[in-house]
């Protein structure tokens, strides 16, 4: 080696290192601020949310080191976990129900959609357009609709003659969570629907219609050749659905606000962590570490089952050979 | 498989319109609603909520457009989502190219990286980030959603682009080195025109969500002069709750200019926005 670059080098093995030099700042070149911007605003603070979790806090300012002190407090302090576990109980409940009604209706639509229908891209535009839309606009619509007393949804409720119907709907620990989760439902549906057509769509036809042909009915159809085929988009639909689910904030915010009214029958984990983290009459005064022992987690919760599920599902796929 | 399907005359062809059709109405109806509710009075809303409005006065939305701020919001709004989107394609696409296109060692070990960064809800470390924004002075700023929205949104932008560009060929680029163009010039001049429908994929994929995101903006903007849309609805929502009509109105003109665009390019926006989630 140290012969190596004593001897003196040609010409052209002076260019070819220019050139790999000079190569090599090109691919630093183009992979330098990607990597800087990620580093500083996603893994920084990832990472230092775990660190935060093990110190206590007052305000912004950093104080002693205190081990699993936060995540006691969150777990095991009657005042606080009373409302971990309801809230979590709420997440649970939300992600069962639109897995039921929102990806349930999407799977029905999709199987509808795939035989190309009349009116198909009238459909699809349809039930896609909500979708776009933010939450902040869906939430204070469906606010509006749902409103006692002129909302759209009582006022037909009462023109129809289901006076007794017409309810408070946002205002009864019995039906707010349940309207909040239709509200989610009818502005996501669209979404699960065109992954779903997308890879009902990817299935040969001809396969399809050889079974068509062997006399098989539309629900053995259904059954037998196309719900095994679209297994992968469904692996990422009930992740999404999952990870969705138990990041519910918006629509809950939105209709039920911070505290999860009424009576905490809408309060949802990420509404605790804001509450917890910034400070809300409930939760008192702002605090960074149980905050941050809060993401955590929440984090691990997450991770942990998506990853199961993902691994679960996935066994089930099955490829076209 | 259609042509299987033409004895349209049968009970489940029917039912299937009936369910489809149902299902449209129920999807559509809401938002004329809203558009509808938008040029009536408050008085009108309460005593005939469904007929369609007397006159299509835009009384409410002049009062929007005078007396609030969001036209304000609109304007940070579009700042904030043009430049993330800019930001994030550039740059994006910068690394994309060098992961898809160049031999060399570390790609794999970059590529995980990037992938892994797919993984994290940048909303759980929000305590972090808002400490760190604070030190940098890009609170209450524009500038630090703009680094936010780009910094969560590369990873998928990454992978998008990674697989649009190997699917290219490499001919084109192996015949311009020949002729000695360098690699900025092989890039910018024969690369990049090549993938610009997939630029517009991803860059829808990421403008929605940044357009209509309103968790950054809560936590890091107060002044009024610098919400964003979703945002900054809120606020107004506060102002004016007891004015249904320019409620409406504004929820209107807030999803006008989305949906618009929408049904001009429902094509390229159903495929953008379910890139993600469709191999």
């Amino acid at each position: 080696m140290a012969q190596r670059t004593a001897t003196i080098k040609t010409p052209f093995e002076n260019a070819l290192a220019r050139r790999r030099q000079l190569r090599k700042l090109w691919l630093v070149f183009l992979l330098f601020p990607a990597i800087a911007i990620l580093l500083t605003f996603v893994f920084l603070p990832m990472a230092s949310a775990i660190l935060y979790s093990v110190y206590e806090w007052d305000g912004l300012v950093r104080g002693e080191f205190i081990g699993l002190g936060n995540f006691q407090k969150v777990l095991l302090d009657p005042r606080n976990n009373q409302f971990l576990i309801n809230a979590f109980f709420n997440n649970v409940k939300v992600f069962i129900a639109l897995m039921l009604v929102q990806n349930g209706l999407a799977l029905i639509l999709a199987l509808f959609l795939a035989r190309e229908p009349k009116g198909y891209r009238f459909y699809q535009i349809a039930f896609f357009l909500p979708v776009i839309l933010s939450t902040v606009i869906i939430g204070f619509q469906w606010k509006l609709f749902l409103n006692p007393i002129f909302g759209l949804v009582n006022t037909l409720l009462r023109s129809v003659g289901l006076g007794d119907w017409a309810m408070p709907w946002l205002g009864l620990p019995e039906t707010a969570l349940g309207a909040m989760i239709l509200v989610n439902a009818w502005h996501w549906v669209g979404f699960p629907t065109l992954v779903f057509l997308a890879a009902i769509h990817r299935i040969p036809k001809d396969l399809i219609e050889a079974a068509r042909l062997d006399g098989a009915s539309e629900w053995m159809i259904a059954r037998d050749i196309i719900w095994p085929l679209m297994a992968p988009a469904v692996t990422i639909i009930v992740v999404l659905t999952f990870i969705g689910s138990f990041n519910w904030f918006e629509i809950p915010y939105i209709m039920g606000g911070l505290e999860g009214s009424p009576a905490y029958s809408t309060d949802m984990l990420g509404l605790l962590f804001y509450r917890t983290a910034f400070g809300s009459v409930s939760a008192g005064n702002s605090d960074f570490g149980t905050g941050s022992a809060l993401a955590v987690l929440i984090f691990i919760f997450i991770f942990t089952f998506s990853t199961i599920a993902t691994r679960y599902l996935t066994s089930r796929e099955v490829e076209l050979s | 498989m259609s042509t299987l399907n033409k004895k349209s005359g049968d009970l489940g062809t029917w039912l299937m319109h009936i369910f489809l059709g149902v299902n449209a109405v129920i999807m559509l109806y809401p938002i004329i609603m809203m558009a509808l509710s938008s040029f009536k009075t408050n008085q009108e809303i309460f005593s005939s909520p469904f007929s369609l409005p007397k006159s299509f006065s835009f009384d409410n939305f002049a009062i929007i457009w005078s007396q609030t701020n969001v036209p304000r919001y609109f304007i940070n709004s579009t700042i904030v989502t043009g430049l993330s989107v800019l930001v994030l394609l550039v740059v994006g696409t910068m690394a994309a190219y060098a992961l898809s296109r160049y031999k060399f060692k570390g790609n794999i070990m970059i590529s995980l990286f990037f992938l892994s960064g797919l993984m994290l809800p940048l909303r759980l470390a929000i305590i972090p980030l808002f400490i760190q924004l604070k030190a940098l002075g890009l609170v209450d700023n524009l500038l630090g959603l703009i680094c936010i929205y780009t910094a969560m949104s590369l990873p998928a932008t990454v992978f998008i682009m990674t697989g649009f560009l190997r699917s290219l060929p490499s001919e084109l680029e192996d015949s311009a080195r020949m002729d000695g163009a360098s690699e900025f010039r092989i890039m910018v001049e024969i690369m990049v025109p090549l993938i610009t429908p997939a630029m517009v994929i991803a860059g829808i994929y990421n403008a929605v969500p940044i357009w209509n995101d309103f968790f950054f903006p809560l936590i890091f903007i107060q002044s009024p002069e610098w919400k964003t849309l979703a945002q900054g609805l809120t606020a107004f929502f506060g102002e004016y709750s007891i004015n249904y009509g320019v409620l409406y109105a504004g929820l209107t003109l807030a999803a006008l200019p989305i949906m618009l665009v929408f049904i001009v390019q429902s094509r390229r926006f159903i495929a953008g926005m379910t890139a993600g989630a469709i191999k």
